[in-house]
């Protein structure tokens, strides 16, 4: 998976937890539960199962999956939290986890008595901790409020400075779980920028999070976990397509699972390659061609007279980036049965990053969508720098 | 180049891995800033604060003092000082091993979200009670020392394995109990009304004698100190109080002490660090197997 130093390594690592109708926890209840053999009303549920994870120095992985899914276990297991119930994990450095924000803060005491306490807890010495005290302070926002007792803070407060401390205490590893949404956009950015930082520093970074536009953004490598098991490790832009059609909001929101249509006409199929009817391409250069073919089905008692088909060329965060349709002379006629639709767009832009296709078909007449449909087949123009679109010659001057 | 190279990043492995070590490590530091939290958290908003720490074990030896001196008439003299160094030691260790019974349980919100070595919540509580008890102890120890400046010598000295041996007992027992009570909450009940029997197991309110001569008829007084808490308390009323023998009502002549010697008290003492040794191993080992499912557990 990785030719770097693996700093976490998952090995064969699976967890059950047993839920009991109510937990046992009174001596009385034990001895009522194993009279009445170990079964009843216990549950058995593997949470993780067989999973096989290796995170090489420096990665950035974002493990994504459904709610329940299992992610937060292994996160627990990875930070050694939870213990597997069968394999072993491995890891190699300092490890700070974000769990849950401030859940080592105690509400009576001031902010300042929490950074002590909660830098402690992740590992720090005390002259360290002073040493750091005015950056997390600064991080965090807090200015004077930081000799309050934390009881009287705002949700968003507590976060950033549970995120100012874990961000400081130098960790090698960081693991995060779904925690960056809570602060407002200033903070997030803030967030971002220190989680870029630690990319550029080598650090590793594992976050859980259902925010998957982050996941293309940050990430150089997407999991996705789903009823304990890893479904895909790899590409963040493919991970994130696996989820979406776990999820099935690979669709528009409102469509029905199978496709279906207001007037008629059923998007079946759209497959983005580079050259007329070719295999579907997983990378199309700059001034390559896209081709990309559409099969439309028309039903009988369809309610238009044609159809113009519209293909959605879509980045990272469902951004339509160009669109492909059909001119007024090559519309698909309402005749039932089934047509296939060539489109071609002579030349690739210099974009930048991973695409995918959203198709659609519109009544010319009322401009009205009939159908429309996300297909996950996602195909690289540059895998050049992240954060920008287009990729364009720039020239510069530097005047004395 | 490669060389330096290659070099560099067994380094970083090297610093890895003594990082991840240093995480797990059980560190004076992070036990040290429990311990204040706590001392915080207990003391925090009220207005004589520590003072609060002082009145229960005041208020306590006031009552037993006027019971056995004014109603029992035990005749004790300085009955007050002979309570004093059996009292405080035995609250020290009811107080550090029921902190301790509660100490995982009550930090779940911690200990599932985490990772953090599990065994300073027990350290911490026991440090807690100790805290408490060198602060009282200090303090009464003056008082006696300004009022009666006689009742001191080198035998005070034995203060210090008496001292190291109920840290070692509250300890031992405090790790077993906290790993127990996340298991069976039935535990920390249990550890409440134990105490409360324990505390007659010891010479606190009465002199060793009483017991002494029962139990030599069978034969059994040795069995007395397979207690450590006994040998602890007799330890420390051996250190701060003088007067070995006193009258007792029908004018016999009666031994307060459990021995008016020293060489007594070590070889108790010995037997007290080989019993907390043995239980300091079940209690690690115990504590050992069932940590990994703490988080589960809560």
């Amino acid at each position: 998976m990785s030719d770097r130093r693996p700093v976490i390594t998952a090995t064969d690592v699976s967890k059950r937890f047993v839920a009991h109708g109510r937990k046992a926890t009174q001596l009385k209840e034990r001895f009522v539960q194993s009279a009445k053999g170990k079964s009843s009303g216990a549950t058995e549920f593997w949470a993780l199962e067989h999973v096989n994870v290796v995170v090489g120095e420096g990665e950035t992985v974002g493990l994504i999956g459904p709610n329940g899914a299992g992610k937060s276990t292994l996160l627990k297991i990875l930070a050694g939290i939870l213990r597997p119930t069968t394999g072993h994990v491995d890891v190699q450095g300092r490890i700070a986890s974000l769990l849950e924000l401030g859940a080592g803060f105690n509400g009576e005491l001031t902010g300042r008595e929490n950074v002590y306490l909660n830098a402690a807890l992740l590992g720090l010495a005390r002259k360290e901790v002073d040493r750091l005290f005015d950056s997390i302070l600064d991080f965090s926002e807090q200015g004077p409020r930081i000799d309050d007792p934390v009881k009287h803070y705002s949700s968003g407060e507590y976060v950033k400075l549970a995120f100012a401390i874990a961000v400081h205490v130098d960790p090698d590893i960081l693991l995060v779980d779904e925690v960056l949404a809570v602060g407002d956009e200033a903070f997030a950015r803030k967030c971002l920028a220190k989680i870029s930082e630690f990319q550029q520093a080598g650090k590793t970074i594992l976050f859980v999070t259902h925010a998957l536009h982050l996941v293309e953004q940050l990430c150089t490598r997407g999991i996705v976990v789903d009823h304990g098991k890893v479904q895909y490790d790899g590409d963040p832009a493919f991970a994130v397509g696996t989820l979406r059609k776990i999820l099935g909001t690979d669709r528009p929101v409102g469509a029905p699972a199978e496709p279906e249509s207001l007037g008629g006409m059923v998007v079946v199929d759209a497959v983005a390659s580079t050259s007329p009817g070719g295999a579907p391409a997983a990378r199309v250069d700059p001034g390559q061609s896209l081709h990309v073919r559409v099969e439309v089905e028309v039903q009988a008692g369809v309610g238009m007279v044609e159809g113009e088909v519209h293909v959605v060329v879509m980045g990272a965060g469902d951004i339509p980036v160009l669109v492909l349709r059909t001119p007024p002379d090559q519309r698909v006629p309402a005749v039932p049965g089934r047509f296939t639709v060539d489109l071609e767009l002579a030349e690739m832009p210099p974009l930048v990053g991973a695409f995918i296709l959203g198709v659609s078909v519109i009544d010319p007449a009322s401009e009205r969508p009939i159908t429309a449909r996300r297909f996950d087949q996602t195909f690289w123009v540059l895998d050049g720098p992240r954060g920008a679109l287009l990729h364009l010659p720039t020239t510069a001057r530097v005047l004395t | 180049m490669a060389s330096s190279a290659v070099s560099h990043a067994g380094d970083r492995a090297a610093l890895a891995r003594s990082r991840a070590a240093a995480q797990s490590r059980i560190r004076w530091e992070l036990l040290s800033q429990l311990i204040r939290k706590d001392l915080k958290v207990k003391y925090q908003g009220s207005a004589i604060g520590f003072a609060w720490s002082l009145a229960n074990p005041l208020i306590q030896m006031a009552i037993y003092y006027v019971i056995f001196t004014q109603v029992f008439k035990n005749g004790i003299p300085d009955y007050a000082v002979y309570l004093m160094a059996g009292l405080l030691p035995f609250t020290c260790f009811s107080q550090g091993v029921s902190g301790a019974s509660g100490s995982v349980v009550g930090s779940a919100g911690l200990v599932k979200k985490v990772s953090f070595p599990r065994l300073v919540l027990p350290l911490s509580a026991v440090g807690f009670a100790a805290v408490q008890f060198l602060l009282q102890f200090t303090l009464l120890l003056a008082i006696v020392l300004l009022t009666t400046p006689g009742k001191f010598g080198f035998q005070t000295l034995l203060l210090v394995p008496a001292f190291a041996l109920l840290l070692a007992f509250t300890t031992s027992l405090g790790v077993l109990v906290s790993a127990l009570n996340v298991r069976w909450r039935d535990t920390s009940h249990f550890v409440e009304i134990a105490m409360l029997v324990w505390f007659w197991a010891n010479p606190i309110l009465y002199p060793a004698w009483q017991v002494k001569d029962t139990l030599d008829q069978h034969g059994a007084f040795w069995a007395y100190f397979l207690n450590p808490m006994a040998t602890v308390v007799s330890t420390f009323e051996r250190a701060v109080y003088q007067d070995a023998y006193y009258t007792d009502r029908l004018g016999q002549r009666r031994l307060i002490l459990v021995d008016p010697g020293y060489l007594y008290y070590f070889r108790n003492l010995a037997i007290g660090f080989v019993i907390t040794g043995l239980l300091l191993l079940l209690a690690r080992t115990v504590f050992n197997r069932l940590q990994a499912d703490f988080a589960e557990e809560l």
